[in-house]
């Protein structure tokens, strides 16, 4: 166990344990809602987006936090608002708005004389990036989102399982959406720098996946797609440092791994 | 008898198209009416006006004594969810009570009373624990009818509850929703067959190039024939 200490004693990995700790419930909070609505892309276009945000930022000279957090959440009212829209292909508009950021961002970048950035940890995160203005970010968003999941899961439900029915009897969607999407922007935002454009919405599509393996309720599968979220980010970061490989990258393919392990336990148990 | 619902002069549009044109209606307590139109003709939307759903351009709707549009009853046509939605059947028949809560945040005692016997009613108390994904069309129809069972004593509204329904399934469901108005509750339910069959209500609402008639269920099948 010395070297999980020796790993603890840099305060970088402190930051990006606690950081990613609570990003990881965050993401599998709403990846819950996002995933069983058949929104998954939207956290993918959500990244993109967030990428050209931060790219523009940097080359400007802007605060990239402060920049990108009102970028991407119009942007995810723009995504969700036409996922809705029966008239309007969702899935094109998302894969549109993803391509367009991610090169928008990259000629900003290409473009701009004088400028030292290193694209690699925008497109796939780095470990070092996380400074503790994140982790208190970070803290206040889950708690937000803990607090919402708690006083609202009943309607979250509603919701998810039925939008036409929880319609019917009151319950205020368009809030609720327009809550999703804030909170779905800022995972993606605080995210990005420890998981990169390319990898944090796997944060929130993996472990609802995988608890949706195991349960049939949706109360437990929100409670096991946390833990699944939580283990696999820690096992993601422990790896990742003990064979040196990228944090982001090492996460996700943890999570396929707990996804490929827990169908083939599904099947054997069917 | 006093009426559940009372609509005057009530004109509706989708977009600019005016779907429903100066109706006026009235539909009594414990009646089982049958909507009944082409496809398009403005069902659906009449629906969604009782439902709140859908602001008149003109006219109103107005309720009987009991009834709110947050406590009635819907079984909407077909559920978006996912294919593997991990929901029980319980989760789902108490989110029924969701418009009776206000503002509380959490499932009373008489909530889940009520998702209780609104399973027990339709006689698949059995089923109280099984997985929604697992369950056939038939039974999923019938736990979604008491979802809308639990949220409401007074009135039910069904969109085209027997779509997904092989004639089995369906003659069932027909069964248990005839027991339920046998019992005292208000039934709506569109319909697209115009069959003596399917038309099992006391009344029919057709609905033609945005004009509305209501009848007694065998004068609107002596004219239809």
């Amino acid at each position: 166990m010395t070297w999980f200490f020796e790993m603890l004693s840099y305060s970088f990995m402190q930051r990006a344990l606690i950081a990613g700790l609570l990003i990881s419930i965050c993401a599998a909070l709403v990846g819950v809602s996002l995933v069983l609505r058949k929104n998954s892309m939207i956290g993918d276009g959500l990244s993109h987006t967030a990428f050209g945000a931060f790219a523009i930022a940097t080359v400007l000279n802007f605060a990239p936090l402060w920049f990108a957090v009102p970028v991407v959440v119009i942007a995810s009212f723009f995504v969700l608002k036409m996922s809705g829209n029966k008239k309007s292909n969702g899935d094109a508009m998302v894969a549109l708005l993803s391509a367009s950021s991610l090169a928008v961002g990259c000629m900003a970048i290409s473009l701009t004389k004088g400028v030292n950035i290193d694209l690699n940890s925008y497109l796939f995160g780095s470990v070092l990036s996380i400074g503790w203005s994140d982790v208190w970010l970070s803290l206040i968003l889950v708690i937000a989102v803990v607090l919402l999941y708690i006083f609202a899961h009943n309607r979250i439900f509603a919701i998810t399982f039925d939008e036409d029915f929880a319609k019917a009897i009151g319950i205020k969607t368009d809030l609720y959406d327009a809550i999703f999407a804030v909170i779905c922007s800022l995972v993606v935002v605080f995210g990005i720098r420890l998981l990169g454009a390319l990898l944090i919405s796997s944060l929130i599509i993996f472990p609802t996946l995988i608890a949706m393996q195991f349960s049939k309720s949706f109360g437990r599968v929100v409670i096991a797609s946390v833990l699944f979220s939580v283990v696999n980010f820690i096992l993601g970061l422990v790896i990742s440092y003990l064979i040196a490989s990228p944090t982001g990258a090492t996460v996700v393919v943890v999570n396929l791994a707990a996804l490929i392990i827990a169908r083939i336990v599904r099947a054997i148990r069917q | 008898m006093s009426h559940a619902i009372v609509a005057k002069n009530l004109s509706l549009s989708y977009g600019s198209n005016k779907v429903i044109s100066s109706a006026s209606f009235a539909i009594d307590e414990r009646d089982f009416v049958c909507i009944v139109g082409a496809n398009g003709s403005g069902k659906s939307t009449l629906v969604k006006a009782i439902l709140g759903l859908v602001k008149p351009s003109s006219g109103k709707i107005s309720f009987g004594s009991g009834i709110e549009q947050k406590t009635i009853g819907f079984l909407p046509q077909d559920v978006k969810a996912d294919l593997n939605f991990p929901a029980t059947v319980f989760e789902i028949v108490l989110s029924g009570t969701l418009g009776r809560l206000g503002m509380k945040a959490f499932y009373r005692k008489e909530d889940k009373t009520r998702a209780e016997e609104a399973l027990k009613r339709l006689g698949i108390s059995k089923l109280r624990n099984a997985s929604f994904v697992d369950l056939s069309g038939g039974q999923k129809q019938k736990v979604l009818l008491a979802r809308a069972l639990a949220a409401t004593s007074k009135l039910l509204i069904l969109d085209e509850p027997s779509n997904n329904l092989d004639y089995k399934s369906r003659k069932e469901f027909y069964g248990a929703l005839k027991k339920l108005n046998e019992s005292g509750l208000t039934i709506i339910m569109i319909t697209h067959d115009l069959d003596a069959e399917d038309l099992i209500g006391n009344k029919v609402i057709s609905i033609k190039e945005a004009k509305v008639e209501c009848a007694p269920t065998a004068d609107f099948l002596r004219s239809y024939k």
